[in-house]
């Protein structure tokens, strides 16, 4: 059973017919190729394909593709504008907030709607908003870090 | 995950007549946290899911009769950031920041947490503490249900198939009221509680002697479990210490739990009687303190640089 659904991901319209059991992060990965957004726990606990949903960061691993219908979706690919990274990612780079990379693209797009929310964000909140990102390789120290100083690179 | 038809009604009629064709073969969805996780073990294989996204009218928070009315399409994190609910009832607000994540609870809804009924959620034992009740409309009618008395088994409720909830209402709380929700986490702060407890009580004018109290645990049972024996000790009685721990005792007795990697039995039946007692210490700390004269309007000098 296929739908027809429309949306705008990463500023671009798209119209993409998906079987409806479809989930939204295989829809961004295998049928627009946006393979930035990764699959982790597959549960909605580790946060590695976060995206953003109208603004608000979602499991894309829990969405089905069709929620997605008539939406706007922001995947790590669309961070960067113009060739240049947004000031979080330029953060996570400056700062070191990745190791192994898995949770990166969860982790920038989660600090993202955060920064979008709270541009200068206290250590409390940074914890409380990003509670649902995790990284196997504890990174934590370092992300928070990037995330408190990205406002640094903001023009 | 198996496939299934994806119907998109926009109003409660059309959902109705969807509910008709597709009978007990369909699912309704709206947040899609719980269904997804569901249908991908194929512990639930609906051929049809009803989707209730773009239904008008099931949204939004507002005032009704001195207390709230929240549609079945709100979202967690709106009923945690509302302002209408934070000022009237932090409690409500407070308890669904407890649930899970951020991300999960901006796409959760709060009439489809309610129809899951999975007994470890957070906002059962708060929302039947707080007397509150569901609205669930069908192609025949509506009926009101409270709260407590929804919840029947693991995952299943007293909703018909052709039943939806439109909307749920918490009461405004009488004066000299306070309540608390704890959440024991012992292992993630986005985990399932080991053990839940919610406390709301009314005390007399001279904040002697409790006048009503209601108490509800989640975590422990096949349902959220409302604690009536316990409250029964409290009703009526001096604000005391011992009749606290007097009414905790009693509540170990009314749980029933089971031994998972959240904990054994035995040690949440114990864990039961250690947060009903704190919940209500926290209940009876959130009451506002009381002031002989009205507050000041006027608002505070700033000081001069």
């Amino acid at each position: 059973m296929e739908k027809k659904i429309r949306m705008r991901v990463n500023g671009k319209k798209v119209e993409v017919e998906v079987p409806t059991n479809r989930l939204l992060i295989d829809c961004l990965r295998y049928d627009l190729g946006l393979t930035g957004t990764k699959e982790g726990c597959s549960v909605g606990v580790c946060g590695a394909c976060t995206v953003l949903m109208d603004g608000e960061m979602v499991s894309s691993c829990l969405a089905l593709a069709v929620f997605a219908d008539g939406h706007e979706i922001t995947t790590v690919e669309g961070l960067a504008k113009n060739g240049e990274l947004h000031p979080v990612q330029k953060s996570f780079i400056q700062y070191g907030g990745f190791q192994c990379g898995i949770c990166t693209p969860g982790q920038v797009v989660a600090a993202k709607a955060l920064l979008d929310e709270v541009p200068k964000p206290n250590e409390e909140q940074i914890k409380e908003w990003m509670m649902g990102n995790l990284c196997r390789c504890t990174g934590y120290y370092k992300i928070i870090e990037s995330i408190q100083k990205a406002h640094q690179f903001a023009k | 995950m198996i496939p299934f038809e994806y119907r998109t009604p926009k109003n409660i009629k059309e959902v109705h007549q969807e509910l008709k064709q597709f009978g007990t073969e369909a699912k309704l969805v709206a947040g899609g946290t719980a269904l997804v996780i569901m249908m991908k073990q194929r512990l639930v294989r609906p051929s049809c899911l009803v989707s209730l996204r773009s239904v008008r009218g099931l949204g939004g928070i507002a005032q009704k009769d001195g207390g709230l009315r929240i549609g079945g399409l709100t979202t967690h994190r709106e009923v945690e950031t509302s302002s209408l609910v934070r000022r009237q009832n932090p409690l409500l607000a407070e308890t669904y920041r407890r649930v899970a994540t951020i991300r999960v609870r901006n796409m959760a809804t709060v009439g489809g947490g309610l129809a899951h009924a999975d007994p470890n959620q957070d906002p059962p034992p708060t929302l039947i503490a707080l007397g509150a009740s569901v609205k669930v409309t069908s192609a025949n009618g509506s009926r009101t249900v409270p709260l407590d008395g929804f919840f029947t088994d693991y995952y299943e409720t007293v909703l018909k198939p052709d039943e939806i909830i439109t909307e749920i209402f918490v009461p405004r709380l009488p004066p000299n009221s306070g309540g608390a929700f704890l959440k024991f986490l012992p292992r993630t702060a986005d985990d399932y509680a080991t053990v839940s407890a919610a406390a709301v009580l009314t005390l007399d004018k001279a904040r002697k002697t409790f006048t009503d109290v209601r108490i509800a645990l989640g975590s422990v049972g096949t349902t959220p479990i409302r604690a009536r024996e316990a409250e029964a000790i409290l009703r009526g009685q001096p604000v005391k210490a011992e009749a606290l721990r007097e009414a905790a005792e009693k509540a170990k007795q009314l749980v029933d739990p089971v031994s998972d990697f959240r904990g054994s039995a035995a040690y949440k039946r114990e864990m039961a009687g250690v947060f009903v007692r704190r919940a209500l210490e926290a209940a009876l700390n959130s009451l506002p303190k009381k002031s002989k004269t009205k507050p000041s309007r006027k608002p505070l000098k700033r000081r001069k640089k």
